[in-house]
């Protein structure tokens, strides 16, 4: 895998993960197109800039961790994954199929290089403090990425995992929210609205960071910020829009869980490029 | 002889919860409902839509919404608490413990998407221990209703019994079995199909299985009888003891793990009344996947025709 820190590489693997996106859940004629798209440039920035991992050697001990916590997003994890050269890129379009490894959740027994399985939302920002932890233990420089989505953290145990992380100071830990604004059956503020995000986490004990979630540029910067920041663990309050890259879907909940047609598909890759 | 079903398809068993609830609504300003963020998908939206001032949108925080379910449910409400069965009973299980069974609330709780019949989603969303967890709570009436017609009574009957109640809904469109006349009492099963060379125990989705099965077994001269337990708890023991006693052999198929299910619980109950022959179908000791709801039922050997090679091994036994 080739990694880059080059704004025009990293945009166009995120065109080609927008595509996959796309292609992936209208093949599958089910899945979560919405939140998929807004984490692309997140996903994209971590697997090709940030992250030290091998997929050549997906159990290295000192790899840093990535957990998709929002399973539901899974078609952006397959592609960024299989674009990096962990899973096979042209068995993309059997997602959802009986037998796939590319199942409608990540799931661990299919692809072992996945941290863990997701798909329950509310308990991955937990699991990668155990792994945070573990890497203390171990005085491994391996850091852990948590993805969360903006309705997810609704959850009562992500205010747990939350708590402990700015008490025992976990440094070696990033939560990046995906905040999209949209859950499923709506608007998260009209369901039950999180604001002051910010002020929220920070009082927490985190060292919060608010970004556009899709400039790569920025979000090089507040991956570099959260690393250097020490006594503290970080959050990335990104931006985003849901649907992010085609018209139609953009701030649109109707996408958070519903798959293009075979036209509203053709409609999406020409808006892509 | 057995009574030819002829299985059109009807709804979903999560839609006519949603349709019942809509009508109790209705008919008592007592009903309030919580929702987690999956109204759309439990059709309790429905209820949403009619009545706002009772619905409870508590977003993704199932185990917040089961307390404050028992607190309505304490207050003197009607209350439903609703989402799919591996969230609520999973992320709520401790709140269903104390908030409801221990302190003898009687709140109504439904969990739809269980089974593996969902499909696409996979083993996240899919829920296969259910039914276990609903009974390990003391006091529960767990039902478990096969089609629609049995969900929207069932629903309504839950609503006015004096107990807490967890109700299996399911994803997938449902074959009708029963006809708008049919009587549901909660604690007495229904027996479809007479026969006494063995019997069919079944719940939800599988009733249906197994009336096909019966079918397929009728054409080799074989009389199954094929007995819908909607109500797992308390189980129906007479019908049960009587089914054992005349057949002498049962055949428990659940879409659930097999060894934590309605078999177990029938097997309590034959052992304590009249011991027979018993095989027990349903889901393996495992995890199931993602695919077409009808190709994941196959592959996990949830069909009619795996049912019947089951029945075939418990007919071997019997006779010896
Ligand atoms: C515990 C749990 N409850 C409910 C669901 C069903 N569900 C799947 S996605 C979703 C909405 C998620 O919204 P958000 O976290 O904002 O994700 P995004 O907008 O990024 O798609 C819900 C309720 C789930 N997967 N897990
Ligand atoms: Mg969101």
């Amino acid at each position: 895998m080739k990694k880059t820190s080059d704004l025009s590489e990293l945009q166009s693997i995120a065109r080609t993960v927008r595509r996959d996106i796309i292609e992936m859940i209208g093949a599958a004629k089910s899945g979560h197109p919405g939140g998929s798209l807004s984490a692309v440039e997140i996903l994209v920035t971590l697997y090709f800039d940030v992250l030290q991992h091998d997929p050549a050697n997906p159990a290295w001990p000192q790899r840093d961790r990535f957990i998709l916590s929002k399973g539901h997003a899974a078609p952006v994890l397959y592609s960024v994954m299989a674009e990096a050269g962990y899973t096979p890129k042209d068995q993309l379009n059997t997602l959802r199929r009986i037998g796939s490894i590319y199942q409608g959740h990540p799931d661990r027994r299919f692809i072992p290089a996945l941290e863990t399985s997701t798909g329950s939302l509310g308990v991955g920002l937990s699991v990668g403090l155990g792994m945070a932890e573990a890497a203390r233990l171990d005085k491994s420089p391996s850091r852990t990425y948590v993805v969360l989505g903006d309705g997810e953290i609704q959850e009562g145990q992500i205010w747990e995992a939350a708590m402990y992380a700015g008490f025992h100071k976990v440094d070696n830990i990033c939560a990046i929210l995906d905040n999209n604004r949209i859950q499923l059956d709506g608007w998260v503020k009209d369901i039950m609205g999180l604001d002051p995000l910010p002020e929220k986490w920070a009082s927490f004990g985190w060292h919060v960071i608010v970004v556009d979630g899709h400039d790569i540029v920025a979000l090089q910067a507040a991956f570099a910020e959260a690393a250097a920041t020490k006594g503290k663990p970080t959050i990335l309050i990104a931006n985003t829009v849901k649907g992010k890259g085609v018209s139609f879907m953009e701030d649109n909940p109707k996408y958070h869980g519903v798959a293009p047609t075979k036209e509203e598909v053709e409609l999406a890759l020409k808006e892509i490029g | 002889m057995a009574a030819r079903y002829e299985l059109k398809m009807g709804a979903a068993t999560r839609e006519a919860f949603g349709k019942a609830l809509v009508e109790l609504g209705r008919t008592d300003e007592n009903v309030v409902v919580c929702d987690a963020d999956l109204s759309k998908s439990t059709f309790t939206h429905l209820f949403g839509k009619e009545f706002p001032n009772r619905f409870f949108s508590c977003g993704i925080a199932e185990a917040n919404m089961v307390s404050i379910g028992a607190g309505l449910a304490a207050s003197g409400k009607i209350a439903f608490v609703a989402s799919f069965s591996a969230f609520v009973l999973n992320k709520g299980f401790e709140q269903l413990r104390v908030n409801v069974a221990y302190s003898g609330v009687p709140l109504k709780v439904v969990g739809t998407h269980s089974g593996i019949s969902i499909g696409e989603d996979g083993p996240s969303q899919m829920s296969v221990e259910d039914l276990s967890l609903a009974c390990s709570l003391a006091g529960f009436t767990v039902l478990s209703p096969a089609d629609e017609v049995a969900m929207f009574a069932l629903v309504k009957a839950a609503a006015y019994h004096p107990g807490a109640v967890f109700i299996r809904a399911g994803r997938v469109k449902a074959p009708v079995i029963y006809g708008a006349e049919q009587e549901f009492v909660i604690g007495k099963g229904i027996q479809l199909t007479e026969g006494n060379d063995l019997t069919f125990i079944s719940t939800g989705l599988l009733v249906a299985e197994c009336l096909r099965a019966a079918e397929t077994l009728a054409a080799e001269g074989i009389a199954a009888r094929v007995i819908d337990l909607h109500t797992i708890k308390p189980l129906d023991r007479e019908l049960i003891a009587k089914a054992a006693a005349e057949t002498g052999c049962i055949v428990v198929a659940e879409e659930h793990l097999v060894d934590s299910g309605l078999g177990v619980r029938v097997a309590q109950v034959v052992g304590e009344t009249n011991p027979c022959v018993m095989e027990f179908h349903g889901v393996q000791n495992t995890y199931a996947e993602s695919g077409l709801p009808e190709e994941v039922m196959e592959k996990y050997k949830m069909t009619a025709k795996d049912i019947v090679v089951t029945a075939r091994k418990a007919l071997a036994r019997k006779k010896g």
